[in-house]
């Protein structure tokens, strides 16, 4: 597996401005001769689209949602952050740079992550342009706010809704080019795999989810957007439709797949309430800016409050132990989300937990700041996520702490690519969550969106042009090709597989069982004997899917059933590669946190041995697949450990 | 959450319809042992797994953050779009607002631009449609300006993100009576409109936008204020008197000069 990163040669500062420089170029009357592929429409996908639409490519793009405005970026609530320094507090691109690879424990691409930086500011200039009603001061500026693992304030909102609004923003682009007709939108279409000629990406099969029409497409090449795969563990704080079937089928084709065991579990998520849950709910983390997460002192205080014999408001300040604050002084409650989730987890460890029923979960309490800053403000700041604790919870947080817990929220790990974002598949891109490069074993908050619009408007647009430039005006292959038939009819093998396995058990419910598989082995805290286990279980779960899967209704018409279950038959492979991945890598970093390789709680890296990208090549299935490696090399930012005390 | 939760049997009735073109009609349920702390959805999941258990097609719904922000559920809960609860989408819903034994009526979104493709999935491309011809600014990636070079007073910019906090779930169509979608268009107009940026294109987009709306066979506005009412983002009516406003000004404009009707180049 050829796994060159193709990192610019010269300055960290200049790579970017000097690669695009050499980078080929299509003159504006033959862009329209090439048609590309663009599947997803979320910040990635979508911003995309709409900038090689108006470059004057012939774009198609495709979401499984019934609009591209409602790709999951667009349930990020806290913000994006980008190195503009209005707030005079010493930021620079040199130091998102910096705390992005050292908030990713230095597990990412330096070059990418500086690239990410130095176009951060450009993405926010953008989105005002397109009307994003960011968070102003009375000046009339933009105003904002700190998040975890800066100590700068370099994050723009928009109340708790910043995804949707950027999101609206790359959507309102799109929409423009569609009603150009530069873009063609395919809504309520799912990709189910990709084609590959003479080595080269080349078209994709898709699934219309209202007639059940399988079709193949052809183009010049293929840009994936499709996002993380954090619904692997059943219940995530993704949406419902999320999968990872798009990546999954890419890595089926001879695409590597990376870091897949880098998952990020998120500290503030409200906890969950029962075995009928469907999904958790994120609280932003942004409410860290104000709120003071705490558990009880004692055992025995958090055995009153469960037994409803206290209130937590009845606890006096020397009962309380506001953990964060204690043990990491100079961040406190802003401390990273893998430090801050695994705080949380020690503290209910510890039998500390306060969540009714099982316990688990702990304190984030705004009295102080309602004290200090009314009432008034902290609705301003937050309103719309406090409504949606209180609609979720029954429980008004202006009145009692906010309970929390960790839940998955966001996979670092996703598709190989080099510099240009371009997988080891020539043709095949990937951008925003659904590719590995920038967020290394952790990411910061307000970084995905940043990640997603950097990827979608600034890098692809750049390094599409120079391989399209590279293919010549002959167009995309011929539909009628053998490999288009070939990829459809198994395709369309597969869906009729699931269709007449007719067993008795929902896929809903092996989707459960999977879930608490990977939750408790593959989840915040990882062992090798639990990793041994999961393996086998995957397997053994793999095995009675196959057998007694029941699939109702038809394969063609709008089925449900059929695409949970087709999601799932990828979820019960994928998992296993990340257990593996997760058993192999003898280290914590990060998200990925090994009980055996750890420091009184925090993360041991083993820098010797695991300074690596390790990337999964499939070899055919239920065979064990190939780990290679691309070694990180840290030019700029000493390898150290991470200090956030 | 609350430690005082309880379980519910109800009687669930619900609108199945195969396909958009075949007749549907209304079929009941019963589901037993719901928590009231899951949600309304939570509810329908559960209804699911029973009726695959016993080998019928389950319902049919579009979902999908199930958090209040995508704008991808849409149920008529008796008789209300979103249900019962002010300013909340249906997945926000939680069955503590139920009652033990009691029936719901489940419908999907009724409007006539928005048919039904199967059960309660409804098809709402009309709405794209409408915001392709002018839901924009028209910018080019990579030409913009500095962030802070144009100061947007704080009161302005709070009623654009007012108007922009519409995620296009189209309650508001299901609500009206005429089956308008003028706060939709209301919203994504006011938007724009309000601010700086938007400006050029002021008069074009609200042309172009309630041209499109007529088109697509959505009714007008005469103030029943359901939409309001039902709206899960608390949209309100004054964005259609912003529509009405803008919409005027532009059309007068117009008899005095052509403002490039046909928007070339969007």
């Amino acid at each position: 597996m050829n796994l060159d990163a193709k990192i610019p040669a010269g300055k960290i500062s200049e790579k970017w401005s000097n690669h695009k420089a050499h980078l080929k170029l299509v003159n504006p009357a033959n862009r329209r001769k090439y048609h590309v592929i663009v599947v997803g429409s979320g910040l990635a996908g979508g911003a995309a689209a709409a900038s090689l639409g108006e470059m004057g490519y012939n774009v198609s793009c495709f979401c499984y949602q019934d609009s591209p405005r409602r790709a999951h970026s667009i349930a990020a609530q806290g913000g994006i952050n980008a190195a503009k320094n209005y707030q005079n507090d010493g930021d620079s691109i040199y130091r998102l740079f910096y705390d992005t690879v050292k908030g990713g424990d230095f597990r990412a691409r330096e070059a990418n992550v500086y690239r990410l930086a130095e176009v951060s500011g450009n993405i926010i200039d953008q989105a005002v342009a397109t009307g994003v009603p960011f968070a102003r001061e009375y000046g009339g500026l933009l105003d904002n706010r700190s998040f975890g693992g800066a100590q700068v304030s370099r994050t723009f909102y928009a109340r708790g809704q910043t995804g949707q609004q950027l999101l609206l923003g790359a959507y309102g682009a799109l929409s423009r080019q569609i009603g150009l007709g530069t873009v063609k939108m395919y809504n309520r279409h799912e990709m189910l795999d990709l084609v590959v000629v003479n080595g080269h990406a080349k078209g994709i099969i898709t699934r219309n989810m209202v007639d059940g029409k399988i079709e193949a497409w052809n183009a010049d090449c293929v840009v994936v957007c499709t996002g993380g795969y954090g619904n692997v563990f059943f219940l995530s704080t993704n949406a419902q439709g999320c999968n990872v079937t798009a990546a999954y089928r890419c890595y089926k084709r001879g695409a590597g797949f990376a870091n897949p065991c880098f998952t990020q579990i998120h500290p503030t998520c409200i906890p969950v309430h029962g075995d009928q849950q469907s999904k958790l709910t994120l609280m932003s983390e942004s409410l860290r800016n104000d709120g003071r997460v705490w558990a009880p002192k004692t055992r025995e205080l958090a055995q009153k409050i469960l037994k409803g014999e206290l209130k937590p408001g009845d606890l006096s300040e020397a009962d309380r132990d506001y953990y964060l604050e204690r043990k990491y002084p100079s961040f406190g409650n802003l401390a990273p989300r893998d430090i801050s989730s695994r705080a949380a987890k020690e503290a209910c460890d510890d039998k500390r937990g306060i969540a009714p029923g099982s316990g688990l979960g702990v304190y984030l309490d705004f009295r102080d700041a309602i004290n200090r800053l009314g009432e008034n403000k902290i609705r301003e700041r937050y309103g719309n996520l406090f409504e949606m604790y209180e609609c979720i919870t029954g429980e008004n947080p202006y009145k009692s702490p906010m309970m929390i817990f960790p839940a998955v929220h966001y996979t670092m790990g996703g598709l190989w690519v080099d510099y240009n974002l371009q997988s080891n598949i020539p043709g095949l891109f990937v951008g925003g969550e659904a590719n590995f490069s920038d967020h290394g074993a952790n990411r910061l908050g307000a970084s995905a969106l940043m990640q997603g619009l950097a990827d979608g408007y600034f890098v692809l647009p750049a390094t599409v042009s120079d391989y399209l430039a590279s293919c010549g005006l002959g167009g995309a292959p011929s539909i009628d090709l053998p490999e288009y038939k070939e990829v459809k009819a198994q395709v369309e093998d597969r869906t009729k597989k699931l269709m007449s396995v007719k067993g008795d058990v929902s896929p809903r419910a092996i989707h459960q069982k999977l879930g608490h598989i990977m939750w408790e082995k593959c989840g915040m805290a990882r062992t090798k004997e639990g990793l041994t286990q999961a393996i086998q279980e995957i397997k053994e779960l793999r095995g009675e899917f196959w057998k007694k899967v029941r699939v109702v209704g038809e394969g063609e018409s709008l089925n449900p059933e059929l695409e949970r279950a087709g999601r799932l038959a990828d979820f019960l492979e994928f998992g296993e590669i990340m257990c593996h991945d997760a058993l192999i890598r003898e280290e914590s970093c990060g998200g990925h946190f090994r009980v055996e390789h750890q420091d009184a709680g925090e993360a041991k890296r083993d820098d010797a041995n695991f300074a690596h990208v390790a990337v999964w090549e499939y070899t055919g299935d239920d065979k064990m697949p190939i780990r290679h490696q691309e070694e990180l090399k840290y030019e700029e930012v000493k390898l150290a450990t991470r200090s956030y005390k | 959450m609350s430690s005082e939760e309880k379980t519910l049997n109800l009687t669930i009735r619900v609108w199945r319809q195969k396909t958009r073109l075949s007749k549907g009609e209304f079929k009941e349920y019963k589901v037993k042992n719901i928590s009231t702390g899951s949600s309304f959805l939570e509810m329908i999941d559960i209804l699911n797994e029973q009726l695959v258990e016993a080998n019928e097609e389950p319902i049919a719904f579009d979902h999908d953050c199930r958090e209040g922000i995508c704008g991808m559920c849409s149920m008529t809960i008796n008789g209300l779009p979103h249900g019962p609860l002010q300013g909340v989408t249906t997945c926000q819903v939680h069955m503590r607002h139920f009652k033990d034994g009691e029936t719901i009526t489940i419908e999907p979104w009724r409007a006539k631009p928005f048919p039904v493709i199967k059960d309660l999935v409804v098809d709402r491309t009309a709405f794209e449609r409408i915001t392709q011809t002018g839901g924009f600014i028209s910018i080019r990636t990579g030409s913009a300006i500095d962030a802070n070079i144009i100061p947007i007073p704080k009161a302005v910019a709070d009623r654009a993100m007012d108007a922009a906090e519409c995620i296009g779930c189209g309650a508001c169509v299901a609500a009206c009576p005429n089956a308008a979608a003028m706060l939709y268009v209301g919203a994504k107009v006011s938007h724009f409109n309000s601010l700086p940026q938007g400006k050029a294109e002021k008069d074009i987009r609200t042309l172009a936008m309630v041209e499109a709306m007529d088109a697509e066979g959505f009714g007008n506005c005469t103030n029943y204020g359901e939409c309001q009412a039902v709206c899960p983002k608390g949209i309100t009516l004054d964005f259609i008197a912003q529509l009405n406003r803008d919409y005027a000004t532009a059309k007068i404009k117009g008899i005095f000069k052509s403002t490039g009707k046909k928007r070339a180049g969007g």
